[in-house]
């Protein structure tokens, strides 16, 4: 491990599908323990930028660092990079065929080879962490929206990542759920767990967040801590974003 | 009499039954094979085993069934009678088993495979873990429908010279001149074992089966 303050660093992300450049030039720096909120209107970006930051979709030019090493170079395994970088997405994908345990457990006992007892235990305990452990045994299609998304979330915690990636993590989420992981998240945040989410829950962002980062357009408009964009966004975008966005999702916040 | 008459023909079963385990089973391991090749394996495979699949499935089976028996028991490869007929029932299906099972991998959706690689698996292990367990229970329901597609089609290797029910029937029928209890024999023996193979999956279905959504 090379020594550097960034858990994730990214240098100049291009991503170009067919003709469209999605993002262009992007730089990024997550220091450890940071959560950082990324926000700004549909078709931006954010969902491309996060699978690119786990190399499920390769960039067009840039590099991506983990912990200081480059994991776009030559040769670096994906799969192994992967491991490390959670990523939990908007409609939970939960493997269908597996309960909440065995969702948890399988990239314990496939890709970490872990020893099925030992693994069952951490599994259990990252279930204990997510508040199902009494639903291990519950298929998805057993769980509601919210507790499948926590079963999502102790899946990727269970590979002990360096970072976590969430992708609208409570957007597909009746609004009586979104508050249970949400919850879950903000204890993670409080755990000085390494995060970065793609959100429209302003109050989420506004408590949890060490910076926020408003994209818009395949770029990076503004980015500070929450008090700075919320009370003085430098950019007529980021107000009018802002504005647009509390009203869509304030009411729902505030009830 | 009618019973000795039952029994001769019914000694065919084991023969058809024998096809059908060495056909089947064949058709299921070329049939995953060829449509992981045609989900998977990138433009010109997934073309190939496309190809393989409409040439195959275009032809009538007893047509096929000669030309593989023909190469299957020639000059470079000498099999019996049994065995080149059940090998060539099992190439003939595998092409529809590769359509049921290329569509029961694609109904698993995308989704799943990104999940899985999200945590660090190869694409393999995404599809050893994850699709094909999923894949596999979506396909039983339509695989059962092939199945007894085989079991029947397995009498076309009576063509080739093989002591199976069919052709068992056809002798005592030409012997004893009663043709409608020979024929007749042989249909309620198919009949039966369908029903059992069908039976059997359903049950197979039933307790694979995951539970579905809360009410
Ligand atoms: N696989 C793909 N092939 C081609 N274009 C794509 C692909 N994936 C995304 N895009 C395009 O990239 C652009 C950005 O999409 P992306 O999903 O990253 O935006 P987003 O900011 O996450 O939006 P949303 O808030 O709606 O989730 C969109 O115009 C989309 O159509
Ligand atoms: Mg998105």
């Amino acid at each position: 491990m090379i020594d550097t303050p960034y858990i994730l660093q990214a240098k100049n992300l291009t991503k170009i599908y067919g003709e469209n450049v999605i993002f262009k030039d992007i730089s990024l720096d997550v220091h450890k323990g940071e959560t950082i909120v990324i926000i700004g209107p549909s078709g931006t970006g954010k969902s491309t930028l996060l699978r690119c930051l786990n190399l499920l979709t390769p960039v067009n030019s840039g590099q991506i660092f983990l912990e200081g090493e480059e994991i776009t170079a030559h040769g670096v395994d994906h799969d192994q990079v992967r491991q490390k970088i959670g990523m939990v997405f908007q409609n939970f994908l939960l493997f269908n065929h597996l309960t909440a345990l065995g969702n948890v457990m399988i990239g314990l006992t496939k890709v970490k080879k872990m020893p099925p007892e030992k693994a069952k235990q951490k599994a259990l305990h990252e279930l204990e962490r997510v508040g199902l452990a009494d639903r291990a045994h519950h298929y998805p299609a057993q769980l509601s929206g919210g507790q499948q998304q926590r079963v999502a979330i102790a899946r990727a915690l269970a590979m002990d990542p360096l970072v976590m990636l969430f992708d609208e993590p409570t957007s597909a989420l009746d609004p009586e759920l979104i508050g249970e992981v949400l919850g879950v998240m903000e204890q993670l945040a409080h755990e000085h767990m390494t995060m970065l989410v793609v959100t429209h829950e302003m109050g989420f962002a506004r408590e949890v967040a060490d910076r926020i980062i408003f994209m818009e357009k395949g770029s990076i408009v503004e980015q500070g801590s929450p008090e700075d964009l919320f009370e003085r966004p430098q950019h007529a975008r980021t107000r009018e974003f802002l504005g647009k966005i509390s009203e869509l999702y304030g009411k729902k916040e505030k009830k | 009499m009618v019973n000795q008459f039952f029994s001769y023909i019914f000694q065919g079963t084991s023969v058809t039954v024998a096809v059908t385990l060495v056909a089947l089973p064949l058709g299921l391991i070329l049939g995953l094979l060829l449509a992981l090749l045609y989900n998977y394996g990138g433009f010109w495979v997934s073309r190939l085993a496309a190809a393989y699949s409409l040439i195959m499935r275009g032809v009538p089976p007893i047509a096929l069934l000669f030309i593989l028996y023909f190469l299957l028991s020639g000059r470079l490869i000498n099999l019996t009678p049994f065995w080149a007929g059940s090998i060539s029932l099992g190439i003939i299906s595998s092409a529809y088993q590769m359509e049921i099972l290329r569509g029961a991998l694609q109904a698993v959706g995308e989704g799943q495979m990104t999940a899985a690689r999200a945590i660090g698996m190869s694409r393999l292990q995404a599809i050893r873990y994850i699709i094909i367990p999923q894949a596999i229970r979506l396909a039983i329901p339509p695989w059962s429908n092939e199945a007894s597609i085989v079991l029947k089609d397995s009498s076309l290797v009576y063509a080739i010279g093989v002591p199976e029910i069919l052709r068992r029937a056809q002798q005592l029928s030409a012997t004893t001149q009663q043709p409608f209890l020979a024929f007749g024999a042989a249909a309620l023996i198919y009949f039966v074992l369908v029903f059992l193979v069908n039976r059997g999956l359903d049950l197979l279905a039933e307790k694979t089966k995951l539970p579905t959504s809360m009410a």
